[in-house]
């Protein structure tokens, strides 16, 4: 029952495995070398965009400069796709004519794409214009995925440069990461996914006649009794998905292009589209650990941070299988056969996709919350208590399991500093990690970065606990109703996008709530990164010396895991005692 | 400070033009090129018109045909205009009222009292989901061949004929294209 997972696992990480150093090498030379930038004709774009915005790339900024660029640069993309939603129905390419958003649903998702969340209060095919699609929200999955990257190489250079204030220059950091690195491989992606059968189109949707009638119930206003309906015709969406699809993965934004994401046929439509999308989400968040090792000048560094991220990886997505495997013991009392065998996947089926089964929705769940990702190809809020919990705690550590690119390995670092930190309290030396003294400065904006998102998904729960708009989007009775509040601000505070999609969230009071957990979420951890930068590239670089913990071990990787976990646990156990914990205790009490 | 603005409005508006219009036309000009079966839907059409798509669940009901995976979209089932899952917790009572009921009409159509696999009681996550797994086709065998007068092993050969295994004999999981199984039905009937 158990061996399809071990084996589903086992193939994901050793072609994840595969693809790290290559990814990785990519990377840095994107990033780090000018081979492309003078090439004489790759590089004609990226020199023609510094021409006309009157950057020079040779000039490289502190990291308070380089600060106010990214968020300038953010802040006019909330403007543009906030814009972009109201004015839609007067704007071209919108073939089924749908309104403009309200104020509240655009502002909502114009700080959630532009922060590389993608928290989706609104379905996409009922909602958003191709032309908003394309030219507002893939391009903020483009540009905010290149600004998580730019952020953390700029903090890598922290640990490798020495006695400079300078950090980089984020144009020239954004410029190269979209243009080298996410559109080529967008471009590769997209076309696979076109070969299987993900859409590409600008047509109306498509009216189809369907073999049988459906007959259906209209509710009639002021009645009771609801009307009987009959229809014989399937109106079905179209639109460019398969661009959008490929940077919506490999960008970990997560935001589909239809309301079920990844679990639609045609955004997902083959077991390979599956496994493909999945390889996506890790790919530059792996591809970044080994980016790392290559910039502090000794690689083993960056595979003792992978090997970190894929221990816990396995453990969880382990649990989360199991749980779905084993299912839910009320289907089966219902009469339904939930036993694996050879004709079926059996399991916990209920949102869940038939080409998927549960093993792969599983493990599309686990790596689309330990990434910053939030695609999902099945539907996380009718997962077992259990198997909802793991992908909850999983966004609750901060998304360091390989996480968003960029920003799953600049908080990772910042848990290393943690690490090493308690090391050193603990063998009373002065902590250093890549040879930089580790001081007061550094430590403040450490606590503070991991101190922001529990404070966003802690109160925004209780505020929306105990205020009637935020008890009415609740969808489930009982634990189950706390769980989907509690994940819906997890998700928003650590920039995820995924959803207990019970939840009603498009109202002002969710919109406005979840629009500031994603901002703060987002740019209340940046900003501080940005300033260890600053602060570490300013240091010299110190020799190891006898007292020096080597970050290259065991120990160490042991070390960090204990740090993220530990303060992981502090700090959210007792909100997931109450949710699914309490759940999944009456789930399996009630069995017969 | 006005330089940095113009800076960025610059920059935001060039990245805008590469990734949002430039990359999606490449793209479409690819799959149209390549994909024009695909990227247009996999639509499935007879006599010009167009039947539905085998990416697209539909909803059936009749005896004589197979059912697929119940659906949570409104206002109908299997809208692709509106996807949707149920969002049911599993503790949720109105999850196990909903399994009951769709348990016992399979039962009684099938005139069995055999547990039904759990694929066609449960709603799929898209509301879309064209496929269900061998074991619930084969569930369905029986009362499919009884309304068309069919020998049962008959229909159960065409089944057969219809598993797609997991891909590459690794990925994903068995399944069966209930639109493209019920038009090969209907074929073999006309026939």
């Amino acid at each position: 029952m158990f061996t399809d997972g071990f084996i589903q696992v086992g193939l994901y990480m050793l072609v994840l495995l595969l693809l790290t150093k290559p990814t990785g090498q990519l990377i840095y030379k994107v990033m780090e070398t000018r081979c492309l930038q003078d090439h004489a004709w790759l590089g004609a774009p990226e020199r023609l965009i510094y021409r006309l915005s009157g950057v020079d790339p040779k000039s490289e900024m502190g990291w308070k400069s380089y600060a106010v660029a990214l968020l300038l640069f953010n802040v006019i993309g909330v403007f543009f796709v906030f814009m972009l939603q109201l004015w839609q129905a007067w704007l071209p390419l919108n073939p089924e004519q749908l309104a403009s958003a309200t104020w509240d649903s655009a502002f909502n998702t114009a700080v959630s794409f532009v922060t590389n969340t993608n928290w989706q209060g609104y379905g996409g095919e009922t909602t958003m214009s191709y032309f908003t699609q394309m030219t507002g929200l893939a391009v903020q999955n483009f540009v905010s995925a290149a600004t998580g990257i730019a952020v953390v190489i700029a903090l890598i250079r922290g640990f490798a440069r020495s006695n400079t204030d300078r950090i980089g220059n984020f144009w020239v950091d954004l410029t190269r990461c979209t243009l080298y690195l996410l559109v080529p491989i967008s471009l590769v992606l997209a076309t696979i996914f076109m070969q299987q059968g993900v859409i590409q189109n600008f047509s109306p949707y498509v009216d189809a006649r369907t073999v049988e009638s459906t007959q259906y119930e209209v509710a009639v206003e002021g009645s009771d009794t609801p009307e009987q309906a009959t229809t014989q015709t399937q109106h079905i969406a179209m639109g460019p998905v398969a661009s959008q699809e490929a940077i919506k993965m490999l960008g970990t934004n997560g935001g589909g292009f239809f309301n079920v994401n990844s679990a639609h046929p045609f955004e997902n439509p083959t077991p390979l589209t599956n496994f493909i999308q999945m390889l996506a989400i890790f790919l530059i968040p792996a591809g970044l650990c080994y980016a790392f090792g290559m910039m502090v000048g000794d690689r083993r560094q960056g595979w003792a941070i992978f090997a970190a991220m894929a221990i816990l990886f396995v453990v969880m997505a382990g649990v989360t299988i199991r749980s779905e495997l084993i299912g839910n013991p009320l289907l089966a009392s219902a009469g339904a056969e939930t036993a694996s065998s050879l004709e079926q996947a059996g399991g916990n089926m209920e949102g869940k996709e038939t080409r998927f089964g549960v093993v792969t929705s599983a493990l599309f769940a686990t790596i689309t919350t330990a990434a910053s990702c939030g695609a999902v190809n099945a539907m996380h809020d009718s997962f077992t208590p259990i198997g909802g919990m793991i992908p909850m705690w999983l966004m609750q550590l901060g998304e360091v399991v390989f996480g968003g690119v960029g920003s799953g390995l600049y908080t990772m670092l910042t848990y290393a500093v943690i690490a090493v930190f308690v090391a050193g309290l603990m063998i009373g030396r002065t902590p250093e990690y890549q040879g930089k003294k580790i001081e007061v400065f550094e430590m403040k904006m450490s606590a503070l970065i991991i101190l922001v998102t529990p404070l966003l998904v802690l109160l925004g729960t209780a505020i929306s606990l105990i205020v009637q708009p935020g008890l009415a989007g609740i969808a489930n009775p009982g634990a189950h109703g706390l769980s989907e509040i509690l994940y819906a601000y997890s998700s928003a505070a650590n920039n995820n996008g995924s959803a207990f999609a019970g939840l009603s969230a498009n109202t002002p009071f969710y919109n406005l709530m979840l629009a500031t957990a994603m901002w703060f979420g987002r740019f209340g951890i940046i900003v501080p990164v940005l300033a260890i930068a600053g602060s570490l590239a300013a240091k010299k670089r110190i020799a190891p010396g006898l007292g020096t913990l080597p970050t290259h071990g065991p120990l160490f990787i042991g070390l960090l895991i204990g740090a993220v976990i530990l303060v992981g646990a502090l700090t959210y156990i007792p909100a997931l005692a109450l949710g699914p914990g309490i759940e999944h205790l009456m789930l399996f009490s009630q069995q017969h | 400070m006005s330089n940095i603005v113009r800076t960025s409005l610059v920059m935001f508006l060039g990245l805008t033009i590469v990734t949002g219009v430039a990359y999606p036309i490449v793209v479409t000009g690819i799959g149209q090129t390549l994909f024009p079966e695909q990227v247009n839907g996999s639509l499935i059409k007879k006599d010009g018109k167009v039947m539905g798509s085998a990416l697209i669940g539909q909803h059936f009901s009749d005896a004589k045909y197979f059912w697929g995976r119940p659906s949570a979209t409104s206002p109908y089932p299997n809208n692709p205009a509106a996807s949707s899952g149920s969002n049911l917790g599993p503790l949720n009572p109105a999850l196990s009222e909903a399994v009951n009921a769709r348990v016992k009409a399979q039962q009684t159509a099938a005139d069995t009292r055999n547990p039904v696999p759990v694929d066609l009681v449960t709603t799929s996550g898209s509301g879309l989901d064209p496929e269900i797994s061998p074991a619930a086709a084969l569930y369905q065998v029986d009362r499919v061949a009884k309304a068309r007068h069919l020998d049962s092993e008959v229909v159960k050969a065409l089944v057969t004929k219809h598993v797609v295994g997991r891909q590459w004999g690794i990925l994903g999981e068995q399944r069966v294209n209930v639109l493209q199984l019920n038009l090969a039905l209907d074929e073999m009937s006309h026939t």
